[in-house]
């Protein structure tokens, strides 16, 4: 658990694995930045607290699965697929990859990956490294510009992922600075 | 053949072949109606006096001031105090013969949605639709009907398509606008599946008679605003079929916006699309954006055409965001021709082939 110099990345703790439930969420500020930590199903996904759309907090959106239907009165519904819905427009988001199901043709929503670590790894991390939590943080260095309002030219299209890594009991988002 | 008959009104204007998708007709008088009809059921009738009153209360006629154009033009109204559009020798010299017709799509409106008596509304709607296959459709080849409905009951409704859906002329259900419930709810469901099966086209039109004021926010005081106002009712029976999955459940109806303009429709196109993307999970069968289906699944007759100068105007048209959505229509004998010439003035011409005869060829014919 150390910083890559190559690749200048800065790991994150944001919580304890036990602190976020299956199916339940944080949200936590990273350098200024928003980003929702879900734990859907034992897997655990970041997604940048603001809707591509119109800038709305994301990641206060319900949490619902895959809902299809070919006629009236039939539902396919499928849990294993999550969709963040925003709490604005309603418009929904794949929690993994950030896909917009509402007008796929011009939105994706960025997409963090999470790590988790040991206690112990993560000691060894304070030393060199800042760890963040919900309330102090700091990251060296910029994000990328997240590719909201671009019309995208071709599809489909990945969102950029920021790992969430879980290591042992601690849930971390590692941010590549430049 | 009358010598009279006047030249063509689309002179100068069209050449080609033109389909009419929007042309009335009406009983001369009730006992027009009698050979079709039961002996319980003409007494009922003249008991209750229906179709008394100026030319005919109950027909085209009933729900306009008796003397403005838009109830009658003028020229269109006979000499001799017949009701208008009630003879097909006047259909023929007036319209039919000027503009060419190779194709028109008839509706007898007649009142029957006035009716209540379950038994007596349904069978008065068979006798005017025996009527009109009779001496209407059989008469003249050029003509394809519309099936007038008994509107509170679509089981009753149901089975009168069923009963004369198979007729070869029999094209078109007629669906008053104002109906007692949103035409998409389940309670018709019987209504579509019975038009699907035949596949027969679905004529929104104007009229009706439910039980509520005439808009969703009470009674308005003036006429104007009830006649102007029923673009609403368009928009909500429009929404109504999609939402609820319609045209999911029977892909392969159409249906035809008749005598509610058509200029009203980019923006309510734009604002379901935009709806759509963050409320589409209540109506996860509509995996669409609503304007592709509109633009699959209606199609708009041009009488009235409720547009501004013709710069506007083909701004507007454009906006429709597809050249196969209008059809012609005389709207005989209402005067809604007004602004006819300036919409073809500014029709590009795959457009305007397509609303002349194209699209309601397709549609309507054989």
């Amino acid at each position: 658990m150390a910083t890559d110099p190559s690749a200048r990345e800065t790991k994150f703790v944001v919580a304890r694995t036990s602190d976020i439930p299956d199916g339940g969420r944080i949200i936590v500020e990273i350098n200024g930045r928003s980003i929702g930590v879900f734990n859907v199903g034992g897997e655990f996904h970041a997604l940048l607290n603001r809707c591509p759309h119109s800038g709305a907090p994301l990641c206060r959106g319900s949490l619902v699965g895959s809902l299809k239907s070919d006629v009236p009165g039939s539902y396919t519904y499928d849990s294993s697929q999550k969709l963040l819905q925003c709490p604005w427009h309603g418009w929904e988001f794949d929690i993994r990859t950030g896909q917009s199901y509402c007008d796929p043709e011009k939105t994706r929503v960025r997409h963090y990956e999470t790590e988790t670590a040991t206690g112990s790894e993560l000691n060894e991390a304070v030393a060199a490294e800042e760890v963040a939590d919900p309330a102090t943080h700091e990251i060296a260095g910029e994000l990328e510009p997240r590719p909201y309002g671009v019309p995208l030219q071709r599809g489909p299209y990945r969102a950029e992922l920021i790992p969430v890594e879980v290591e042992n009991d601690y849930v971390i988002v590692p941010l590549r600075s430049r | 053949m009358s010598t009279t008959a006047p030249a063509s009104p689309l002179a100068g204007l069209w050449h080609g072949p033109v389909v009419d998708a929007d042309v009335h007709i009406a009983p001369p008088s009730v006992e027009a109606i009698f050979p079709y009809l039961d002996e319980v059921w003409r007494e009922f009738a003249m008991e209750r006096g229906f179709g008394e009153g100026t030319w005919n209360a109950t027909s085209v006629t009933n729900t306009l001031p008796p003397n403005s154009p838009i109830t009658t033009r003028a020229d269109w109204r006979p000499d001799d105090g017949r009701p208008p559009a009630s003879d097909l020798e006047l259909l023929n010299r007036q319209v039919l013969e000027p503009y060419g017709t190779e194709m028109a799509v008839v509706t007898c409106y007649y009142g029957i949605d006035a009716l209540r008596h379950p038994d007596y509304a349904a069978a008065m709607a068979s006798a005017v639709n025996d009527w009109m296959v009779a001496e209407w459709l059989e008469a003249d080849e050029r003509l394809r009907g519309s099936l007038v409905l008994p509107a509170h009951d679509p089981v009753a409704m149901a089975a009168e398509i069923d009963r004369l859906g198979g007729h070869p002329r029999i094209r078109q259900i007629f669906l008053p606008i104002r109906s007692e419930h949103l035409y998409g709810r389940r309670t018709y469901l019987p209504v579509f599946e019975a038009a699907a099966r035949h596949g027969l086209v679905c004529g929104l039109h104007f009229g009706g008679s439910s039980d509520g004021p005439p808009t969703p926010v009470g009674f308005p005081s003036w006429y104007m605003e009830e006649y102007a106002g029923a673009t609403q009712l368009y928009f909500s029976q429009i929404m109504s079929i999609i939402a609820e999955g319609l045209l999911q459940r029977f892909p392969s109806l159409k249906f035809a916006v008749l005598e509610g303009g058509f200029l009203w429709l980019p923006g309510i196109m734009w604002r379901l699309d935009k709806e759509w993307k963050g409320l589409r999970r209540d109506i996860p069968w509509v995996d669409r954006p609503p304007s592709s289906l509109v633009r699959e699944h209606f199609r708009f007759s041009v009488a009235p055409v409720d547009a501004g100068p013709p710069e506007h105007m083909a701004v507007q048209i454009d906006h429709l965001g597809a050249d196969d959505m209008l059809m012609f229509a005389t709207d005989y004998p209402h005067d809604h021709q007004r602004g006819l010439e300036e919409l073809i003035g500014v029709l590009p011409q795959a457009t305007l082939e397509n609303m002349m005869y194209r699209t309601a060829r397709d549609l309507y014919g054989d």
